[in-house]
Formats: structure tokens, C-alpha cells, sequence
């Protein structure tokens, strides 16, 4: 089998926040009704996760479950792991209407961390980041500048930044522009 | 800046988040329809000044379709509502009425 490589082979920056690309990671999309009983089950015996509520992520033992619309969650799981995942996630919801894809390769992941992370974000999205409106659990699906993103906020006060693969030089150059030093508005300080 | 919440996802999401995807509550004309009725269902759209309904995408977000009832001269946002309605909610024609009493946007006042 192929190696598998992620778009920027972890390319990183530091400038006032950090910002680096994570490398491979496991992603599953699922749809379906996320509020049938099979569904939550499904999540919690086989991420060892709880249902997220919307617009949130739940970190569980084997992988992360982001909610992403009103009938869909987006499972992060370690890259090898994702084929497993999607038949024992297959398999517990045999018999529902639901989908279960491995996307792994489809997206590239930035993780941008430091005190000024969320001013790095604040300046690409049209997004309210202040600390009170969006903190750790909290993911948010919009814009970054010209593309489609989304980023959810950890409990250690990093961000984490989804894109599409074919975008991922782009989002990595705005985000490198966002964090330059020099760059720092202050506004959350 | 038009800011419309989306019914989905709750997030008041700013215009460039969205996309507008025309009018709300076409009633579709396919195969089998006159003439006519498939002509105004392609072509004719209301272009009103003030009661308008609208059909917008949550595109940079949660990708779902939902309605907006706005003025277009004031910009004022009565509410948005699913897509999957025939008609506006009552409670938001209640606030359009006190607005813009007597109005009529289509069959809808």
C-alpha cells in the first residue's frame, strides 16, 4: 500500500501564535438522524463518545465527534484507525438510514496555539471569537478569508482548523499572515 | 451588513457566511404543466420595495436551505424560519402586520 502523506507534511510557523499543520488524521463523516437512539449509541460504544450538542465537539476515548449540521457529526480518529471505525460504526448502525464515509484524506488539519490563537482566527472568519461566545468544545463551521473552514476550540486554548485539502496552502499562507508579528490587534487582551 | 440567524444551526451569521438562492415558496411547474404555468414558475419572480421572502444557504456553514422575511427598503429582518414551510410562521406575519400594516407579498398577507 501507498505511504500516506498529508498536504503540507507538517509545515509550520511561529509568529505571535503558532500555527502548524498536524498531519494525518482519521476522519469519518456520518449522517443520519442524530437524534435516534441507535445513532447515540452507535457514537458512544464505539468512539466512547456522547452525542455532541449542536455546534459543539465532545473529545471521547478513541476519537473526537464534531457536530457539523442538523443530521451530520464529523468523527476524528487516528488515521489508521479510520477503516475499523467505519465498519464497527457501519455495523451498529445496520439497518438505519445513515451513511458512514471515511474522508480521511479529504481535509488538511492546522492546530494555531499561543496567546494571540484567537486572534489569528478572529481576523479570517466573521466569526464572534471572544473568549465568553466561543471556548473550549465550541466548533464552528464558516468562512476562512475565501474558503470554507471550520475550527473548534481545545481545552489547553489551542485551535484546531479543518479545510479542504485543495485549500490547505491557502489556509496555511493566511493563517502564517494572520500570526505574523507585527500583526497583533490586541483586541482580546 | 445583513445578519440573518440560521433556524438550523443558530448561528446569526453574516451575509458573507450565506448565499441567497432567490425567492421563497416557488411552487414548482415541471413536466405535464402549461405553458404559462412553467413560464412563470422559470421566470416570473415578485421585486418588491419592502415585504420580501427569500430563500438563503447557510453555504459556509451548516449547508442548509431556510427562508428570510426582510424588508428590502429598511433591511429589517422579521425572522427566518425552515425551509420546509408553505407558508411563513404566523408569529412572523404578526410582526411584519405591525410593521407594515395591510401588506401582501403573493398569495401571503
Amino acid at each position: 500500500m501507498s505511504e500516506a502523506v498529508s498536504a503540507l507534511n507538517g509545515a509550520s510557523f511561529d509568529g505571535f501564535a503558532r500555527v502548524e499543520e498536524t498531519g494525518l488524521r482519521g476522519m469519518i463523516t456520518v449522517r443520519g438522524d442524530l437524534a435516534s437512539k441507535e445513532m447515540a449509541a452507535a457514537v458512544r460504544n464505539v468512539i466512547g463518545a456522547a452525542m455532541p450538542e449542536t455546534r459543539k465537539v465532545v473529545f471521547g476515548k478513541s476519537g473526537a465527534v464534531a457536530w457539523m449540521s442538523p443530521d451530520e457529526l464529523l468523527i476524528m480518529v487516528a488515521h489508521g484507525a479510520a477503516y475499523e471505525m467505519v465498519e464497527a460504526l457501519n455495523a451498529a448502525l445496520a439497518g438505519q438510514h445513515a451513511l458512514v464515509v471515511n474522508v480521511s484524506d479529504a481535509r488538511a488539519v492546522f492546530r494555531v496555539s499561543g496567546e494571540g490563537a484567537r486572534e489569528v482566527l478572529a481576523k479570517l472568519a466573521p466569526v464572534d471569537l471572544s473568549p465568553d461566545a466561543f471556548g473550549a468544545g465550541d466548533i464552528r463551521r464558516t468562512r476562512l478569508a475565501q474558503v470554507a473552514g471550520a475550527f473548534w476550540a481545545n481545552d489547553d486554548g489551542s485551535f484546531e482548523v479543518i479545510c479542504f485539502r485543495s485549500v490547505a496552502q491557502y489556509v496555511f499562507d493566511i493563517l502564517r499572515l494572520s500570526a505574523t508579528q507585527g500583526g497583533e490587534v490586541g483586541h482580546f487582551s | 451588513m445583513l445578519t440573518l440567524q440560521c433556524p438550523y444551526c443558530g448561528v446569526h451569521a453574516e451575509e458573507t457566511e450565506l448565499h441567497a438562492e432567490g425567492e421563497a415558496h416557488l411552487k414548482r411547474f415541471g413536466p405535464g404543466s402549461t405553458d404559462d404555468e412553467f413560464e412563470t414558475y422559470l421566470f416570473m419572480r415578485e421585486n418588491p420595495k419592502g415585504v420580501h421572502f427569500e430563500r438563503w444557504r447557510h453555504s459556509n456553514g451548516c449547508g442548509k436551505f431556510f427562508h428570510a422575511a426582510r424588508s428590502t427598503t429598511t433591511l429589517e429582518v422579521f425572522g427566518t424560519y425552515p425551509a420546509q414551510t408553505l407558508e411563513p410562521p404566523k408569529d412572523i406575519k404578526d410582526k411584519i402586520s405591525a410593521k407594515y400594516p395591510g401588506w401582501r407579498w403573493r398569495e401571503f398577507s
